[in-house]
């Protein structure tokens, strides 16, 4: 029976990809910085779906804890996915150097962190899926979410050569950039219905992008045009607008 | 803060609420210690006012099963799951809801607070009465237990009481044994409403049972309706296909309603020829056959939305229960609803078991539920039923209610007082109010 990690479990979107992923007959490992909030988890995935699941603690910023922690799971994943994520009101982040880093140290050193670990395994192995939850934040920065669009540009990019340098290792990489989704964290904006998905569309489009080996992911179709235009603006035109 | 709008099944009243969300039990702590004013909301399937308020905090993500004892039929969930998912998972292992609505899309939270009754009420009791224990989390976010026999004051006013005492957070209730996923039913028509109370009389050692009614039915066939019986079927019911995989369950397909009907679409000629074919259907006075569970439980919920037929306008339903001996009471009403020419598509019959509760719904009688599309002059008329219930000693079911006024509640419920003392007790500041609690004057407004 296969295993899929998933990292970071508290999200709508975490428990949405468990709950996909166990349907698919996988085991699920849920890996949590706070495993005493996410345990209702564990009866509830081996209950409906009849899997295994186990809850591990993770913390994305305790980088040194990161090897101890992949060396303690068993068996192996044979996927993992990336969850995890910090955004906070981008004008207070970039007065509080504190949230700064956090933001940068949660969505890009802490993946990055935990993700080479993995690949190097994975590699040896010369098997497994990596998926890597970004953002369309990342696609170009702007004047209102630059601190976290930039860390997602740089997860982003970093998936993009890990995927470029696992090819010839048999590990394949998928980049998800989800656009809005409604969630806990969406529920008090009020986000645009056709631009907007379910935290079970995004799921769903992570099951599938595993199953049939996509590189890059936009949950909602029309998201991959609309980043392309946002892409295309020229930077002076660009730098004068309030996005 | 986002405001949207929101309604319950019968889509009247429709209001603006700030709806939060939560997927574990810390984050209901913090929402209760960040909100002065809510009320908890699951699934949205009480037909009123019930779950509405301009706070709300919506159970539906917090929906984690926590238990199942496969051997003991003992579920324990989180408050939030809705009974098509527990189906989902108790039904292939043998064992079904030991309660069930007309409808699985309601929460097991919903269940206890509206203390919903199925057509085995006559035999199991309400849901309440399956209940082993559950944990509440009070307006300060502490977490108390009860149970029939722990802190039983709190349990006894939270099933029925409608999410005045708190949010429920953990149930463990206990689940019905079946050997197949199907149902042996019995269909026989009844002329008018006295063969209907003897047949009634005449089947009831059967565990389900339901009446649909024609009210808008006068002269010698007034009343008539057709019966509706039910028992788990057994192995040796099914034929060898179903016996293959004797605890199915049901393939889905649904169909959804598009959108809301122009309200002329219903009226007395439309509803009148509905009834016609629906009583006419079968030809024979008494039909057997082996059907799934969905169909006999659930035949509405293959239509999504069909609340829409009903109009942009909504519908109220209205239920009441009237004790045994006031058989007069129902013949009253039913004239005074056909001679308004006003009823629905579908009105319920069904004779309750005795029960003791504190402010369910249930209690040993008729009661009946017919909807009514809002129009003018509706909720006068109402009104006036109201007063023929209450005359009769019946009252009104709570989860269904829009518009009843505060003294018809203390008139029909005989604890009325007690409850509020209770709720007084648990929720101190009436953190927890709707705006059907304010409309009763339970809580103030």
């Amino acid at each position: 029976m296969a295993t899929v990690l998933i990292l970071g479990a508290s999200s709508d979107m975490a428990i949405a990809i468990a709950r996909k992923f166990a349907e698919e007959k996988y085991d699920v490992q849920l890996a949590a910085r706070r495993t005493e909030e996410v345990s209702a988890l564990q009866p509830d995935l081996s209950i409906r779906y009849n899997i295994r699941c186990t809850i591990h603690h993770f913390d994305a910023e305790a980088f040194s804890t990161h090897e101890d922690f992949y060396e303690s799971l068993q068996p192996k994943p044979d996927v993992a996915i990336t969850v995890f994520g910090y955004m906070n009101d981008n004008e207070k982040v970039i007065q509080d150097q504190k949230e700064t880093l956090r933001t940068i140290f949660v969505n890009y050193a802490g993946a990055v962190s935990i993700l080479n670990i993995i690949a190097l395994d994975f590699a040896t192995r010369k098997q497994g899926t990596i998926v890597g939850i970004s953002s369309v934040a990342g696609e170009r920065g702007r004047q209102s979410n630059y601190i976290y669009g930039s860390s997602k540009a740089g997860f982003t990019a970093y998936l993009s050569g890990l995927r470029n340098r696992m090819y010839r290792e048999g590990v394949h990489v998928v980049t998800v950039l989800p656009g809005f989704v409604y969630t806990r964290m969406t529920e008090h904006l009020q986000l645009p219905p056709l631009l907007t998905a379910q935290p079970g569309d995004v799921a769903k489009a992570v099951w599938q992008a595993v199953r049939n080996k996509k590189n890059v992911i936009y949950v909602k179709w029309f998201w991959r045009w609309i980043m392309c235009i946002i892409r295309w603006i020229p930077e002076p035109i660009f730098k004068k607008k309030k996005l | 803060m986002m405001r949207k709008k929101i309604a319950n099944w019968g889509n009247y009243p429709v209001m603006e609420s700030d709806e939060k969300s939560f997927s574990f039990t810390d984050q209901l702590t913090k929402l209760l210690q960040e909100n002065d004013s809510m009320i908890a909301r699951g699934n949205g399937r009480c037909y009123g006012d019930a779950s509405l308020a301009a706070n709300t905090i919506s159970t539906l993500k917090y929906d984690k099963i926590l238990a199942f004892d496969t051997a003991k039929g003992i579920f324990e969930c989180e408050s939030g799951i809705t009974l098509d998912k527990v189906l989902e998972v108790i039904v292939p292992q043998g064992w079904f809801l030991p309660v069930t609505p007309g409808t699985k899309f309601i929460t097991v939270g919903g269940a206890i607070a509206s203390d919903v009754h199925g057509k085995n009420h006559h035999v199991d009791g309400a849901f309440s009465n399956h209940v082993l224990e559950m944990d509440l989390m009070l307006y300060d976010g502490t977490i108390i237990t009860c149970s029939p026999f722990l802190n039983t004051d709190l349990f006894q006013a939270t099933c029925g009481g409608m999410g005045l005492t708190g949010v429920i957070t953990r149930t463990k209730f206990d689940l019905k044994k079946i050997a197949t996923s199907y149902i042996r039913q019995k269909k026989i028509k009844a002329g008018n409403l006295q063969e209907i109370i003897e047949l009634f009389e005449e089947y009831k050692q059967y565990t389900y049972s339901v009446a649909w009614i024609d009210c808008l039915k006068k002269g010698k066939s007034f009343g008539r309706s057709i019966l509706m019986l039910g028992e788990h079927a057994e192995m040796e019911d099914l034929n060898e296909r179903q016996k293959n995989d004797p605890l199915a369950l049901p393939k889905k397909k649904l169909i959804t309603f598009p959108f809301n009907l122009p309200s002329w679409v219903l009226n007395e000629f439309s509803i009148k020829a509905f009834n016609f074919l629906f009583y006419n259907k079968n030809r024979s006075r008494e039909v057997n056959n082996l059907v799934g569970y969905e169909p006999f439980f659930y035949p509405l919920d293959a239509i999504l939305h069909w609340n829409r037929g009903y109009g942009k306008n909504g519908f109220v339903q209205y239920q009441f229960v009237l004790p045994l001996e006031s058989k007069a009471g129902l013949a009253e009403i039913l004239h005074r609803i056909s001679d308004k020419g006003l009823g629905s598509f579908l009105a319920v019959l069904k004779v309750f078991g005795k029960q003791e509760s504190l402010v369910s719904f249930p209690m040993e009688g008729y009661t009946l539920a017919l909807d009514f599309p809002v129009r003018k002059g509706l909720f006068e008329f109402l009104d006036e039923l109201d007063g023929v219930v209450l005359k009769y000693g019946g009252r009104l079911y709570l989860s269904k209610d829009a518009r009843m006024k505060p003294e018809v509640f203390r008139g029909g419920y005989p604890h009325a007082g007690e409850f509020e003392t209770i709720v007084k007790k648990f929720n101190p500041h009436f953190k927890f109010n709707s705006v059907q609690s304010d409309r009763l004057h339970i809580t103030p407004q």
